[in-house]
């Protein structure tokens, strides 16, 4: 495991996270204080052992594809910050 | 015993015997809520005309010949289940004003079994939190002591529960937010086997962990609340279909039999002589009770913490990826797409949140995949086949629920001291075991004035929630603790 410092301007990018400098300054110094905790895991020998993802036994669940009803659409654009007729409305995206 | 202090069973037996109406209870406790909010906190709404309404249908329901397992229960839903119509905010800012546009399944059922909505009660913004601070939308406290917190991240429902604003609480427990607040504020709080309640309509933090369960003042109130939510939805393909056995018919009032485990490496000397007595004692109440202990060993529970911090915050990282602006919630406009995405998410999430999201994506990225999230996946392996051997050799596991009574505000400003609240309670939810907080007793925490409860943690293993509620409710009939002091709340006589 790394005991490097973490780019938190980098990861905050990667995670779509605007942050002021003192936050960069904040949350770098804590974080950096929780990889010491997690880094405890590196005294475990894990060599043999598979990942678990979810404990509870679960196979593919499938079932029939039956039309039923689903939300109503003007409820949910109703909710939305914003929309147009009968979509969600972004800034763009594409450029001219 | 006044109507708002009766349990669920006793105002459903009331209710469907039509000695007492669900409107009058409704009223008792919505008058009950107005004397007692200001101090509590436990509510981001209260929905006064929808219990109004349930409750008149329920008194309809129950005139035309139907008997309703939870027939006029007041009921609490944790503020990240969906209620149609109402405001369901996950204690953030960033859905401050959403309003759930359906009803999760859990609900749904307690509704259908004859519960009363009250009110959508507070937590940690997204369930990240031991103890309400962390809400956006106001602050909760104990009722057993004002000056303390009330335990999260399900902070909120246990404060109603315990200051007789609901008779039910909705929780979800990802790592200890249904058992710490339970432990905090008197209560039984129960999480099932994962899987066992569906998660339709939980706002998700972190999907392999999630689980709903309930807060209540007995066992048996937990054990009817379980009975009717539990079963296979077709709408949560993570819900598990196995038959439900139920649990409120079965509860014992002995320990003849039942092998109970004691975990070495939970040294409770560790946690001082009074904490220590109470759990020596717990131990042989529960030996007392006819059961046999037996010393047990969990290896790599002490990696737990380490695990679920690695686990959690990647899987947090991506289900809060949904918050952008678009589709649901707050939006703050930017120069282009990504910067609305940006300022949107600076803006809605508090500081919490989006520590764990930093530290979520940090441990996913490339790099650092392996070492960190894969890892702690392979710990997450070792500790469930801890439990496995354990389980060879005792029915159940009998641990502290947290390691000191509800603290003051403001006491754990450093991130991790918060995370250490979680220490007994995440290895359970590592392994998706079904555990439960019942109270044990009470202490007197260093500088406080007024004895503070703490809970005793029982584990079974998985999909056993008929022996361990049976064996809680053995121990809370024989022990009573809960009933040794009062919430100290400032009571008016319209409130009563």
């Amino acid at each position: 495991m790394s005991s490097e410092k973490i780019d938190v301007r980098y990861v905050a990018k990667l995670a779509r996270l605007a942050l002021t400098d003192d936050e960069v300054a904040r949350f770098g110094a804590q974080l950096g204080d929780l990889l010491e905790h997690v880094n405890a895991l590196a005294k475990l020998d894990v060599s043999q052992v598979d990942a678990t993802a979810q404990v509870v036994e679960s196979r593919n669940v499938e079932r029939d594809d039956i039309v039923r009803p689903s939300l109503d659409r003007e409820t949910v654009l109703n909710e939305a910050p914003q929309r147009q007729g009968g979509f969600f409305r972004v800034p763009r995206i594409i450029a001219e | 015993m006044e109507i708002i202090e009766r349990s669920a069973a006793q105002i459903a037996r009331e209710v469907n015997a039509r000695t007492l109406s669900a409107c009058d209870v409704t009223d008792a406790v919505l008058a009950h809520v107005e004397a007692v909010e200001g101090d509590v906190g436990s509510y981001v709404s209260v929905l006064h005309d929808q219990a109004r309404a349930a409750a008149a249908r329920v008194d309809e329901r129950v005139k035309n010949g139907e008997t309703l397992p939870l027939a006029g229960v007041p009921l609490a839903v944790k503020d990240n289940m969906c209620l149609v119509g109402t405001r369901t905010t996950a204690g953030s800012k960033i859905l401050e004003n959403w309003h759930a546009p359906y009803t999760a399944t859990a609900v749904q059922r307690l509704l259908d079994a004859g519960c009363v909505p009250i009110g959508k009660a507070n937590m940690d913004e997204f369930a990240m939190g031991s103890s309400c601070e962390n809400s956006a939308l106001g602050v909760t406290k104990n009722p057993y002591d004002l000056s303390r917190v009330p335990g999260g991240s399900s902070g909120g429902s246990a404060a109603a529960v315990a200051a007789f604003e609901a008779a039910i609480g909705m929780g979800s427990d990802t790592g200890g937010s249904i058992r710490e607040p339970a432990a905090f504020c008197n209560l039984v709080g129960f999480k099932p086997t994962y899987g066992r309640i569906s998660r339709y309509g939980l706002i998700a933090f972190a999907s392999s962990l999630d689980q709903i369960g309930p807060l209540t003042r007995t066992v048996e109130d937990a054990a009817l609340a379980y009975d009717a939510m539990a079963g296979k939805d077709p709408m949560d393909a993570t819900s598990i279909d196995r038959a439900i056995e139920p649990t409120a018919t079965t509860l014992r009032t002995d320990l003849t039999g039942v092998k109970i485990g004691i975990v070495k490496q939970f040294d409770t000397r560790e946690l001082g002589d009074d904490i220590d007595h109470l759990y020596d004692k717990a131990y042989h109440d529960l030996q007392a009770l006819g059961a046999e202990l037996v010393d047990i060993e969990l290896p790599t529970a002490d990696y737990g913490l380490a695990t679920y911090y690695l686990i959690a915050p990647a899987e947090c990282s991506s289900n809060l990826a949904r918050f952008d602006g678009v589709r649901y919630g707050m939006r703050v406009e930017g120069a282009d797409v990504h910067e609305m995405y940006e300022k949107t998410r600076a803006a809605g999430f508090g500081p919490e949140v989006k520590r764990r999201i930093l530290i979520g994506t940090y441990a996913l990225s490339s790099g650092y995949y392996d070492a960190y999230y894969v890892r702690a996946q392979k710990a997450r392996t070792l500790i469930a086949r801890d439990f496995e051997a354990a389980f060879a050799q005792c029915d159940l596991i009998a641990c502290p629920a947290a390691s000191s009574p509800a603290f003051q505000f403001n006491a754990k400003s450093d991130p991790y001291s918060m995370y250490l609240m979680d220490y007994y309670t995440i290895p359970m939810s590592l392994a998706g075991l079904p555990a439960l907080s019942v109270p044990c007793g009470w202490v007197t925490p260093a500088g406080g004035s007024s004895p503070m409860p703490m809970g005793l943690q029982l584990t079974a293993p998985l999909f056993k929630e008929r022996e361990l509620l049976s064996a809680a409710h053995a121990y809370e009939n024989m022990t009573k603790h809960a009933s040794a002091y009062r919430p100290s709340l400032e009571r008016t006589p319209g409130g009563r």
